[in-house]
């Protein structure tokens, strides 16, 4: 389990911006009219990209808009470890993944190198604009070691093209996600041994099929 | 050609999405094809097809798909039945549900409308990791293309009313275990339930629930499509099909692949994966299905085959297929004490044993790690990982002793050695630190 609190400065309040409506109400749609409470991480995650992080003002509105006790909210709030219950770098938030898959393939240079060029972990950086975390398998172990920055994943890193992404975030741009090893996904590098059957792409497979397979009438 | 499996008889046509997720794309690669003719054929139809086809659970454990369907009431009563489809994929080493979603969406969805008239369910969620943010736009689109061509929806091409909604978590692995999955959907913490009931009868919502891989889902259509025989030809029995694998660590090119279920370990490493780093002989150990299976030793590894029982008889398992593979270069102790360190961050801390014994086992592991420990806490870390495993609520707990047992299994000899020469520079060193965890 992690211990998670929430920060200690708050602000005074907190209002859902026109975007997010629009959005909670997509999301609302999803379930049935009695379990909005089903909503509370999309909720929780909406606000997240709205302000950057959840303030206990914004834990307080989402209660009273899912008809659910804040207590309930701020359980969800603690127990999942994507919402940031303080400020993170305007520039970007990078998500190292430290678990063992990435760990064999050089995880912990690439720690080393954020520490070096932001600082201290879990920490909002001093000029504010990057904050860097290490986090357990994000599900893209083929691509190790690689990073969340942001919403997207950024994979086969190395520290020196890590440092190139971090420093074209601090420029204020956004470097493409993928991977930076030059393969396209998750084929093998120097590219994909299988998959190379041109016919199973010209809509054969397309055709009206007269009768499937084990539909006889019993005998 | 590499491996076994031939391109003909691949499922995951655009698994490196080299071409199109669109529903154009899709269908020309036979996607949705005489998806109506299945469900006309009835309910026992598929299931018994799906039963007759061998599949077993991609998510992990190897349950039949089509049994555990035929365990959903037969008859619709006061509450709705639903499908949830597991996408949450958070074991370390698993990568392949993130592949089916991005780049062959329309699969899935073809999947759980197949699957949810099977289980009279007019409605699937769909919980992907809330770290998929590119996936969960992609099958966003894919949902809303579907709802567009009226393969799903009210009044759909199908004739049988259908939603499919998408869900998302936050940063939490247990929430892939199926209960907590549930309570995560229903707005709640992601603790695992208590079995019984189980989600058949009270799931979601108190309503008869069935929560499926993605890939157990995925597969459906085309199994239907080219016969259940076919897919029960490939692999052994009992371990048929094909799979998707997912390849990391020490080899020259990691990736995903999808084979033939019982393929050799070796092949599979040599061919597919250009090899281990440093060739065969520099081979240390493999975990082949996930971090929560133990490792297997490289002697191990000539003769292992990628499925279920062969597997089972290495005292590992197949698990998700995750293979993550290890040369000589690795320290085989902090490997699985970083192993530890995740599932004492993931526990959910519901249960004492798991909430107090992953963080005394990571510790322990930590100090392993280094040498500095007692000869005779080796057997005590082993009679704790026992006292976990078996007596949690959840597999959580097993899976965090498993990796543990294994090391030791195999590699005791090492962390001896470690333990032995630590103290050979500190002739002070006594078992000081063994009372203070
Ligand atoms: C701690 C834990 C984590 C799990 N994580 C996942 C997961 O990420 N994805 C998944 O499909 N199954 C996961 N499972 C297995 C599910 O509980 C469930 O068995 C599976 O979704 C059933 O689908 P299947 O029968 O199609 O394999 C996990 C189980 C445990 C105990
Ligand atoms: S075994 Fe661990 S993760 Fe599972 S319910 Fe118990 S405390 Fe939670
Ligand atoms: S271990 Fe890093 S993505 Fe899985």
């Amino acid at each position: 389990m992690s211990v998670r609190r929430l920060a200690q400065t708050q602000p005074a309040s907190f209002a859902f911006s026109k975007d997010t409506n629009e959005k909670i109400k997509f999301w609302l749609g999803k379930y049935p009219a009695d379990r909005k409470q089903s909503a509370v991480i999309p909720v929780l995650w909406l606000v997240q990209k709205q302000e950057g992080w959840v303030s206990e003002p914004a834990i307080r509105a989402i209660a009273a808009l899912l008809e659910m006790p804040v207590i309930r909210v701020l359980e969800v709030v603690t127990f999942y470890t994507m919402f940031m219950l303080e400020p993170v770098g305007k520039a970007a938030l990078i998500q190292v993944c430290g678990t063992t898959p990435c760990m064999l393939r050089g995880a912990g240079a690439l720690m080393d190198l954020c520490k070096k060029e932001i600082g201290a972990k879990d920490h909002l950086s001093a000029d504010g604009l990057f904050t860097w975390q290490e986090v357990e398998c994000l599900g893209a172990c083929c691509n190790a070691p690689m990073a969340q920055i942001n919403d997207y994943y950024y994979e086969d890193l190395t520290p020196e093209t890590l440092g190139q992404i971090i420093a074209a975030f601090r420029k204020g741009e956004t470097p493409k996600p993928g991977p930076y090893n030059g393969r396209t996904v998750s084929e093998p590098a120097g590219g994909p041994q299988t998959l190379l059957d041109e016919s199973l792409y010209d809509g054969r497979l397309a055709k009206k099929i007269k009768k499937l397979p084990n539909t006889e009438p019993a005998a | 050609m590499v491996g076994i499996l031939e391109d003909k008889d691949r499922i995951f046509l655009n698994l490196y999405g080299l071409r199109g997720a669109d529903l154009e794309s899709a269908k020309k690669r036979g996607c949705w094809n005489a998806t109506k003719d299945m469900l006309d054929m009835g309910r026992d139809w598929v299931i018994n097809q799906t039963k007759a086809s061998g599949l077993r659970g991609r998510g992990g454990a190897g349950f039949s798909t089509g049994l555990k369907w035929s365990f959903m009431p037969k008859e619709v009563k006061d509450r709705p039945h639903y499908l949830v489809v597991n996408a949450d994929e958070s074991e370390p080493g698993t990568c392949k549900d993130r592949e089916i979603m991005r780049h062959d969406p329309h699969l899935l969805i073809e999947g759980c409308l197949i699957a949810s008239f099977a289980m009279q369910a007019h409605a699937a969620y769909i919980y992907l990791r809330g770290e998929y943010v590119r996936e969960r736009e992609v099958m966003e689109q894919a949902v809303k293309e579907a709802y567009a061509a009226k393969l799903i929806g009210k009044d759909n091409v199908h004739g049988w009313d259908f939603d499919v909604y998408i869900h998302h978590g936050a940063g939490a692995y247990i929430c892939g275990e199926e209960t907590a999955l549930l309570e995560s959907l229903e707005g709640k913490k992601g603790q695992p339930r208590l079995k019984p009931p189980f989600p058949a009868g009270a799931g979601l919502y108190g309503c008869p629930t069935t929560v499926n891989n993605v890939e157990s889902i995925a597969v459906v259509g085309t199994i239907l499509r080219r016969g259940s025989d076919w897919f029960a030809g490939m692999g052994r029995p009992n371990n048929t099909g094909t799979k998707l694998m997912c390849i990391s660590g020490h080899v020259n090119k990691p990736c995903n692949v999808e084979e033939v279920m019982s393929i050799p370990l070796k092949q599979l490493l040599e061919e597919h994966c250009g090899g281990v780093i440093g060739g065969w002989k520099n081979l240390k150990a493999v975990i082949p299905g996930g971090s929560s299976v133990p490792m297997i030793t490289a002697e191990q590894c000539e003769t292992a085959l990628m499925d279920f029982d062969s597997l089972r008889e290495l005292k590992s398992g197949l698990g998700t297929a995750a293979v993550i593979v290890m040369d000589k270069s690795t320290d085989l102790v902090k490997a699985i004490a970083r192993l530890s360190y995740f599932y004492k961050h993931e526990s959910c801390g519901q249960c004492t044993p798991c909430r107090e014994g992953t963080g005394w086992m990571w510790r322990v592991m930590e100090r392993m790690v280094r040498g500095e420990a007692e000869m005779k806490e080796i057997d005590l870390l082993l009679d704790v990982t026992t006292q976990v495993e078996g007596h949690t609520i959840c597999a959580l707990g097993d899976a965090a002793a498993w990796p543990i047992q294994g090391l030791f299994r195999h590699f005791r000899g090492e962390v001896e050695e470690r333990i032995t020469n630590y103290r050979a520079g500190r002739p002070h060193v006594q078992g000081a630190s063994l009372a203070a965890e």
